[in-house]
């Protein structure tokens, strides 16, 4: 846990200086997202560019079966999506293109790449903010719970649970939850998204590694905290357990978990993929998966820049969090590190 | 379902009918009316869930060749004839009869006057040479059917309803081809458009359902055609299909479509993996099944490799197969082994099981007689070589991989070493290209022998670099020649043999569509690819 910390810290470190610069800190931090997204735009188009196969191979293949589609009309076509320019004009152009916020469209359906983004996008918004505040409600709670006990075998049961959470396989407990629940109980859909009652053992499926990642991060620094002198003053002060516990340890402890929420955003958006095909689901991640599958290099230039957008903006809000809850950071006092 | 006032049926109000129904049924009661369907009997009315395996991508006939988009895309086109699954004769459907030149370069449709696309425009010579015209410019978007109309010089329109078909070169395929939901048709307001802008909308058949709307990697919804009168002369009855509307609902998990059928929440599914078989029948649940027509699951050999050149070794590869142990222990009863170059159900097949017996102890014999001789790791050995060859395949099949696990121990048993390389599709595409392999692992889906010839032509694309003056390269062509049919049923018999004796192909089993249909589920048929056609479906 202690990289995390340093994270934390380096930020919180960061943060100071640049709260003295005003501007230059925004400024500073656009140009760094600007950065990060040229960086996974040209890594997905030099990924994609070195697949062996093309996009026009795969769509004439007829799915492996055999064909009789010539050379000439592959070629044909190769052309039509320019995918017969050399490997730096089509860089260049994309690219371009990109900067201007024009994805083209994609090769499996000829849909403008940002109208298959935007209809793929609110399914996928649904599942994973559920799945967020499911993950941050129970991993919070499961930590706090863990940590306040005084039976040390609940305790010790309620820690084991993350390692648990994080070692099952999202697709296995999924179907797990389908067969129970659903098949065997007949209580909610095992398919489709017509409805909550429909986004509930999805979200459930996909909260519970991020949830298990941040219970075990919020409850190691909960007991970092306990531990800490002023815990100690606080309850010879005459503070109640309950106070100095939920009151004072958490706040104090919620940093290095409010990091790591930001980089399970990540997590969640990648976990949509296995989750939308378990529960049959339309979304980002289902459209991801096929189109790496179809090697459609415009709509996954689109979803790489779209999700490295997310996840830029994402921290920068993490980031912009720790004044209002740590308030030397908010003071812009140095504290040594 | 009786021929109710309903317009729309909910899940909910079917089973309270069913109930009610069954009720009245036991009570002895009339349902009321001769309008009533009882439940032996076929009636409109009622609506059809049936879940896929995969997201179409695309609805279009002409442009997709993968079923799951071949489901939802045959209901929304008719074409301008139809092949009887039972016997492969074409038949009359938009079409109601036809003249075949002699050389099989000119085709003569007489199109029946009163059918229409469903934005009201006539289905005339006009509109079919619109849709061969298109389907030509989308050249590689169209896989299978710009590959049907190679040659293709153009459609004279004779007059309003004859439509004649020019061909550069002989082209007898051409007639079952138009049988084929590839060569569906489709109204001028849809063949103008691009390929891209008519995959999920605007696309206008004249088929017995209406697109109503696709969702990607949702569903597939389709509704009836009140005015449709222009059915196939092979379907179960005239007029409109009986189902109301159809919903394709895409469920990629194969657990989870058979727990959507049990727990009743769809009402049929495509895709059945061999191991739910057993326990959907077992559940009460309806299997249907139908062998795939054309060329079974099996391997295609390279000759441009050296061990492979030696037709001995072919030859002993095809003797050491056991297809009958592949479809005992790793398939299920749905399934049967491949008695030919081609699957049973396909048109002009001939039952060749004799050449395809296993006989390992011939195995033994060829591959010493071609000088390979049993090796210290039990792998035979010529000139310090191992005789060691590779497999590329994919994974468009469930079983594949144990299937060929399976072949890699009856192979081993002569002294073969098989060696199984996968590859995701596309990586699979670029592997066959670049020939490193002795034998790619597929099949493929038509009802024509002429898929013997897009495989095996040395012309075509011919991946297994045979030669091009073969007696098996002049069978291929000639039954595409040949307009009589009983010379080429010979042809296409003759080169079925060809195929084996060379041992070029070495076909396992035959592919077989799997569906699981609920109770209700009645008259879900099978056109002549094995693909489904609704139809005639109803439910009770």
């Amino acid at each position: 846990m202690s990289g995390r910390r340093v994270t934390g810290r380096a930020a919180r470190g960061r943060l100071r200086r640049a709260a003295g610069r005003g501007l230059g800190f925004v400024a500073w931090r656009l140009l760094q997202a600007l950065l990060v997204l040229w960086a996974a735009f040209t890594l997905a188009f030099g990924v994609l560019y070195l697949l062996p196969s093309d996009p026009v191979t795969i769509m004439a293949s007829g799915g492996g079966e055999a064909t009789s589609v010539t050379e000439e009309q592959l070629a044909d076509l190769r052309a039509e999506y320019g995918l017969d320019q050399s490997a730096w004009r089509q860089y260049a152009t994309r690219l371009l293109d990109a900067a201007h916020g024009d994805f083209g469209a994609s090769v499996q359906t000829g849909e403008p790449v940002r109208r298959v983004i935007a209809e793929a996008l609110p399914p996928t918004v649904q599942l994973t903010a559920t799945a967020l505040v499911l993950a941050v409600v129970g991993g919070a709670g499961l930590a706090l719970a863990a940590t306040y006990t005084r039976l040390r075998r609940l305790r010790q049961l309620l820690l084991s649970l993350p390692a648990a959470g994080v070692s099952a396989p999202t697709f296995w407990v999924g179907l797990l939850l389908i067969q129970v629940v659903s098949f065997r109980w007949g209580l909610l859909p095992a398919i489709g998204q017509d409805g909550w009652r429909s986004l509930v053992l999805p979200s459930l499926t996909l909260s519970l590694p991020s949830g298990a990642v941040l219970a075990q991060v919020f409850a190691r620094s909960l007991r970092t905290a306990l531990a800490e002198p002023w815990a100690e003053t606080a309850r010879a002060k005459g503070a109640s357990r309950l106070r100095v516990h939920f009151a004072h340890a958490a706040r104090n402890a919620a940093l290095p978990p409010l990091t790591v929420a930001g980089l399970l955003l990540g997590n969640l958006l990648s976990g949509s993929v296995v989750v939308e095909t378990v529960f049959s689901r339309a979304g980002l991640g289902r459209t991801t998966a096929q189109a790496v599958g179809a090697q459609d290099i415009p709509l996954v230039l689109g979803v790489v820049a779209f999700g490295a957008a997310v996840y830029v903006l994402a921290n920068l809000l993490v980031d912009l969090c720790y004044p209002l809850l740590d308030p030397r950071v908010r003071a812009g006092r140095a504290v040594t590190a | 379902m009786a021929r109710s006032p309903r317009t729309s049926t909910r899940p909910a109000a079917l089973a309270a009918a069913l109930v009610v129904s069954g009720l009245l049924a036991t009570a002895g009661c009339s349902a009321g009316g001769s309008t009533a369907a009882a439940e032996g009997t076929p009636g409109p009315g009622g609506e059809l869930t049936f879940a896929l395996a995969s997201d179409p991508v695309c609805v279009d006939p002409q442009q997709r060749a993968n079923n799951d988009a071949i489901y939802p895309a045959r209901q929304l086109v008719d074409s301008l004839t139809d092949e009887d699954p039972e016997t492969g004769e074409i038949v009359p459907w938009l079409a109601t009869s036809w003249d075949i030149n002699e050389d099989a370069t000119e085709f003569t449709f007489h199109l029946r006057e009163d059918a229409t696309f469903s934005d009201g425009t006539p289905v005339d010579a006009q509109a079919v040479r619109d849709n061969f015209d298109a389907i030509v410019r989308l050249g590689a978007q169209a896989p299978l059917g710009s590959g049907y109309l190679a040659g293709y010089v153009g459609t004279t329109v004779a007059d309003a309803h004859t439509a004649r078909v020019a061909f550069e070169q002989p082209n007898a395929q051409f007639l079952q081809a138009t049988s084929t939901f590839s060569l569906g048709l489709l109204a001028r307001s849809t063949t103008s458009l691009p390929a891209a802008e008519r995959c999920t909308d605007h696309l206008v058949g004249s088929g017995a359902f209406v697109l109503e709307e696709y969702r990607p990697n949702q569903v597939v919804v389709e509704t009836r055609r009140e005015d449709y009168a222009w059915g196939s002369s092979l379907w179960r009855h005239r007029g409109p299909a009986y189902l109301e509307k159809l919903t394709f609902r895409v469920i990629p998990e194969s657990g989870v479509r058979t727990g959507a059928l049990q727990s009743g929440q769809v009402d049929a599914i495509g895709g059945v993996a061999p191991q739910d078989e057993q326990g959907l029948a077992d559940a009460g649940f309806r299997v249907q099944s139908r062998s795939n027509p054309g060329l079974p699951f099996g391997l295609s050999a390279n000759l441009a490799r050296p061990a492979l050149r030696d037709e001995r070794v072919r030859r002993a590869v095809q003797a050491a197969v056991d297809r009958q142990e592949v479809v005992d222990t790793v398939l299920s009863p749905s399934f049967v082994p491949a008695t030919s170059a081609l699957a049973h159900t396909t048109h002009t097949y001939a039952d060749l099981s004799g050449a395809l017996a296993h006989d390992p102890e011939e195995a033994k014999r060829l591959l010493t007689e071609a000088g390979w001789e049993p090796g210290p790791d039990g792998v035979r050995v010529k000139d310090g070589e191992r005789l060691s060859l590779t497999v590329l395949w994919t994974e468009n099949f469930g079983p594949n991989e144990n299937v060929l696990q399976l072949l890699q121990q009856q192979l081993k048993e002569a002294g073969v070493e098989l060696r199984l390389r996968t590859a995701p599709l596309a990586d699979f595409l670029a592997e066959r290209e670049a020939g490193d392999y002795d034998f790619t692992w597929g099949n493929t889906t038509r009802t024509d022998p002429d898929i013997m010839r897009t495989q095996y032509s040395a012309a075509l694309t011919n991946y297994g670099h045979l030669p091009a003056d073969s007696t098996l390269e002049e069978l291929l062509q000639g039954q595409n020649a040949a307009t009589d049919a009983g010379e080429r049923a010979g042809l296409s018999a003759r080169a079925q043999r060809e195929l084996l004796e060379r041992a070029v192909a070495v076909p396992v089993f035959e592919l077989t569509t799997v569906l699981g249909l609920a109770d209700r589920v009645h008259d879900l048929d099978f056109e002549a690819s094995s693909r489904i056609q609704l139809h005639d479906t109803w439910v009770s």
